[in-house]
């Protein structure tokens, strides 16, 4: 019976979350709250995506109305995948949270917090399961909204103008995606998403449809943060709560790169997409320009935070550029990189939050010999800081040797080359911390307390629990490549 | 025997290094010498097994989707494992006097990091296919680089920057294209006999690429201009410059090449489209021009760096000479030098320990001073000038027959200059210990290394004269690699 039902339980839990922290009010109580409710999440999605694989697709109309109605929740490998990859992440990081929060945030406020990260969390997973195309933006609007009430958590006042800045593009962006799905609605009468497929084909040279195009595209650009299209994020993750950022980090702009697959692939179709409308001519330069670029302004950062800001922005670059293959090892690339990814930046936000915990300040270079202070964080930071750069037997090789092999395939060598530039780019930005933790003997105004003092293990064990993750990932690939590859079967095979 | 087995005892003594610590150093160092004894025993089985022609491989650990971790014994590999097990024990016995005579800090750090190279070169040394031994190879660079930046002070944390720099960039940067491309072209990174590429449908020019970014790509090979990484890491510690950057990490390097021209390759394609003629020339000037930097050098230390820079080639210009002598004399080669090239670095470090000197021009009359290690460093400069009765000779020979089987006598004249310049800069090092006055005057007696260090001092000297009078069983050995 109750199996039935996962679809709706998968967005009614944390929904109901939010309201029941509010009235706990106690801040403990909230935690405890938006855990429990996180875990049924995770067990909610876990149990969907093994029934996906082993029955295929979960069609569940929400409230029993039939399609064109009603709502319909459409769940194949692809978004069972990133349900169970949000909600672990979101997961993981809301036990880590505790103590980080604890720290950072008012304790009057911590209930708004916890309230807050409970309809982000619907807010993405809404977005995931959803098979309704405007259904897609009011979740969009949930998870957005909240995410800017989260931003502006953080403790310092830049997080203000952070989550405001971040306010004026997401609502760009929103409104853009919005108006694509109205000129959509307009010329083919259809918000279902396998209607929509279905009806495009015959109206796609319509001009309604070419002008949804366009602004779906830069809409959803703009939320995935793709260069040149990026200027939100770095502040935003850089000042937000550590905890939020690990958080977004690790989910945020995987939906919405999810969103972006699922309209280019099943809604327009590669052949439409990257056929006809040249979406690799516009996204391709994009996202190569993204991740040479932003890894080699990351080298210059000082600010820990806002270096791993950047370098996310570089590694959506490596996530688009695999979707522009528009072929099935290039998708497979790039959803084993969502997955990695995911995983890996927020482990490397985790342990940034370590420090910020201890020590009080990300800025790199007075952070001289953390190593003998903070080992345990500081060999979190450097696993994980392996697995950004791709060397094997870490998830990021698994995904540079999927993408560089699917790139030589379709016979875009450049491309190959580039990521391996950018590649040897993050050898520098993550060697230099590195060096810094380990090696460098104090000279700063503000250097690390002597002494050990390691962060709690309340921060500790999630943040190892993630890097497990990813080392398991990492050694047998193949597991993740095959669960990508099923994604990438069902995004290219279209609906059913 | 599972090759696996390999990875276990050097793995294994970590936790009890950790344990021991420096607390109860002797059982710390005792744990690794019972590790050490056990790795060659395991070695010693696997090259019984490959002798009687069993098949020796571990199962398969799938990390891509159609590329898998996978261990196999063949007779290079089990060349090297072997080597690299027993010098492993001569060299922890070294560093103990080493160690504690210099008064060196982070020792349990030290051990473990150099316990885990060793693992890691194991996994090199039965690497199956191109993608583990990508593994291994990268896995060396990480495991060793604490050790190059031992000292923790500006100029090893220098040189630590270049290390890491060179090699991942060589390796992230041309070795691994190389690497996909083939898993591209061939479909397959399995070593086979008579390589995987014959059928791939490479042009010419596709394989000359191919060979060019593996030869460069393999920074540890040290092939000029991707050389300089080495003498820089000479801040390091000697045990690790003797075991490490004169055998374990830097054959590793050669041993990949060897592998790749034998296996992915295969010998017949490289000799039938003659790429090989446009990189051997760049190897020819590694070869050449670091014997005449190493001349330039007063450091102990700096001028066999530059040695071992020229003799890597050596085995580079072997393994692209593609012939079954010149590859069989390039394996060969791995061992002769190795043992000649550590009693080198050995004596340089008792020269360092004991009377403070590192360069060679404060050497005069030491002879008197530490007459077994300079008879040791003689035999080791005799063994890879490559003069009787010291080992170096026979793999010599083979190079150069290799050379004159691929129709091709020019390498030859390479060689022999080399080794006129060998004898130059090695020779005298020697003979002014043991011929010149010594410049102030001296205590009277003996001031040898510590017990432990001259054990193994005399140790590989002996295995460099033994190697001369018997190098059947090594040649014997390299007849079972299949060619073709």
């Amino acid at each position: 019976m109750i199996a039935d039902q996962l679809p709706a339980l998968q967005i009614v839990i944390p929904m109901l979350a939010a309201p029941l922290c509010v009235l706990a009010k106690r801040p403990l109580a909230c935690w405890v709250i938006a855990l429990v409710a996180n875990v049924l999440v995770v067990i909610t999605a876990w149990s969907m995506f093994l029934q996906v694989r082993s029955d295929g697709v979960i069609r569940y109309e929400l409230g029993g109305w039939a399609a064109p109605t009603g709502i319909e929740y459409y769940v194949d490998m692809m978004n069972a995948t990133m349900l169970l990859l949000v909600s672990f992440i979101s997961c993981v990081v809301l036990v880590y949270a505790y103590k980080s929060v604890n720290k950072s945030v008012i304790t009057a406020k911590h209930y708004l917090f916890y309230a807050a990260w409970m309809l982000c969390l619907t807010g993405l997973l809404g977005m995931c399961i959803t098979g309704d195309a405007f259904n897609v933006f009011v979740f969009l609007e949930i998870s957005s909204l909240s995410m800017y009430m989260l931003i502006a958590f953080g403790n310092d006042k830049r997080a203000l103008t952070a989550s405001f800045r971040y306010l004026i593009m997401g609502s760009i962006g929103a409104s853009f995606i919005l108006i694509g799905i109205g000129f959509l609605y307009a010329a083919t009468g259809a918000l279902n998403m396998v209607d929509l497929a279905q009806r495009i084909p015959d109206a796609e040279s319509e001009r309604a449809v070419l002008v949804a195009f366009s602004f779906l595209t830069i809409g959803l650009m703009i939320k995935s943060a793709v260069f040149p299209l990026h200027g939100w994020l770095a502040n935003a993750y850089q000042h937000s709560p550590i905890a939020v950022t690990a958080f977004l980090a690790g989910t945020a702009t995987k939906v919405s790169l999810y969103v972006l697959l699922r309209f280019f692939f099943s809604i327009f179709g590669p052949n439409y997409s990257f056929g006809a409308m040249l979406l690799n001519v516009v996204l391709l330069p994009a996202a190569v320009a993204g991740f040479v670029l932003l890894s080699l302004v990351a080298i210059f950062q000082t600010d820990l935070r806002r270096m791993l800001a950047y370098s996310s922005v570089a590694q959506i670059g490596y996530i688009i550029a695999a979707f522009c293959l528009a072929s099935q090892s290039g998708l497979t690339a790039g959803i084993v990189h969502i997955i990695n990814h995911g995983i890996i930046k927020t482990a490397l936000f985790m342990s940034v939050g370590c420090i910020l915990y201890r020590v009080g300040h990300t800025h790199s270079p007075s952070l001289d010999n953390l190593f003998h202070k903070m080992p345990l964080t500081c060999i979190a930071f450097i696993l994980s800081g392996l697995g950004l750069i791709g060397v094997p037997l870490t998830v990021g090789f698994v995904s540079k040797f999927s993408l560089i092999s699917a790139s030589m395939e379709r016979g875009w060598w450049m491309v190959g080359a580039l990521v391996l530039l950018s590649s040897l780019f993050a050898i520098l930005y993550i060697g230099r911390v590195v060096e810094i933790m380990l090696f460098r003997k104090a000279r700063n105004p503000v250097p690390v307390p002597i002494g050990r003092s390691e962060a709690p293990l309340m921060m500790l064990i999630p943040m190892y629990v993630l890097i497990g993750v990813s080392i398991w990932f990492g050694v047998s690939g193949s597991t993740t490549l095959a669960v990508a590859s099923e994604a990438a079967a069902a995004l290219l095979g279209g609906y059913q | 025997m599972n090759p696996l087995w390999t990875l276990v005892p050097p793995l294994l003594v970590i936790p009890f290094i950790i344990y021991f610590g420096e607390r109860r150093r002797n059982l710390r160092e005792a744990s690794i010498i019972v590790a050490g004894l056990a790795l060659l025993g395991i070695n010693d089985r696997i090259y019984s097994s490959v002798l009687s022609g069993q098949v020796v491989e571990s199962g398969e650990l799938s990390i891509l989707a159609n590329f898998s971790l996978r261990l196999s014994a063949e007779p290079m590999g089990v060349l090297f494992g072997l080597l690299a097990s027993f010098l492993w024990i001569v060299t922890t016995v070294y560093s103990i006097g080493y160690m504690r005579g210099h008064d060196e800090k982070n020792q349990t750090r030290f051990y473990c990091c150099f316990a885990l190279a060793i693992a890691c070169v194991m996994g090199a040394a039965y690497a199956d296919n191109l993608l583990t031994l990508f593994v291994a190879y990268e896995a060396i660079t990480l495991s060793t680089f604490p050790l190059v930046t031992h000292a923790g002070n500006d100029a090893s944390r220098k040189a630590g920057r270049l290390y890491l720099l060179l090699l991942m960039c060589g390796s992230i940067g041309l070795f691994l294209p190389a690497v996909i491309w083939i898993a591209t072209a061939a479909g397959t990174l399995d070593f086979v006999a008579g390589g995987i590429l014959a059928d791939a449908g490479l042009s010419k020019g596709a394989v000359g690429i191919l060979l060019a970014l593996c030869v460069f790509g393999v920074g540890k090979a040290a092939v000029m201009p991707m050389h300089r990484w080495l003498p820089a890491a000479m801040v390091a510690p000697t045990p690790v410059s003797a075991l490490l950057h004169a055998v374990a990490v830097v054959k590793t390097g050669v041993f990949t090449i060897l592998k790749v021209v034998t296996y992915t390759f295969g010998i017949d394609m490289i000799s039938t489209t003659g790429v090989a003629s446009y990189i051997l020339p760049f190897v020819a000037f590694t070869v050449v021009a670091s014997s005449l930097i190493a001349f330039t050098k007063d450091n102990l230390k700096a001028r066999l760096a530059y040695s071992t820079i020229s003799q890597l080639s050596y085995i580079v210009m072997a393994a692209l000479l593609a012939t079954t002598m010149s590859v069989t004399g390039g394996a060969l080669h791995i061992v002769m030098h190795a043992f000649g090239k550590i009693t080198l670095f050995f004596c340089a470090g008792a020269i360092m320990v004991s009377l403070h000197k590192t360069q060679i021009s404060d050497l005069d009359g030491m002879g008197r001073r530490m007459p077994i290690t300079m008879i040791c460093f003689f035999i080791g400069a005799l063994g890879i000038i490559g003069l009787p009765p010291a080992s170096g000779v026979w793999s010599k020979l083979l190079i150069a027959g290799g050379s004159l089987e691929a129709g091709n006598a020019i390498w030859i004249g390479v060689l022999m200059l080399s080794t006129l310049l060998n004898i130059a800069y090695l020779l005298p090092i020697p003979l002014r210990a043991f011929f010149k006055p010594p410049k102030e005057p001296q205590p009277e007696g003996w001031t040898e290394a510590p017990f432990p260090s001259l054990w193994a001092i005399t140790v590989t000297a002996t295995a460099c004269v033994l190697l001369f009078f018997f190098p059947q069983p090594l040649i014997n050995l390299l007849g079972l690699i299949q060619w073709r």
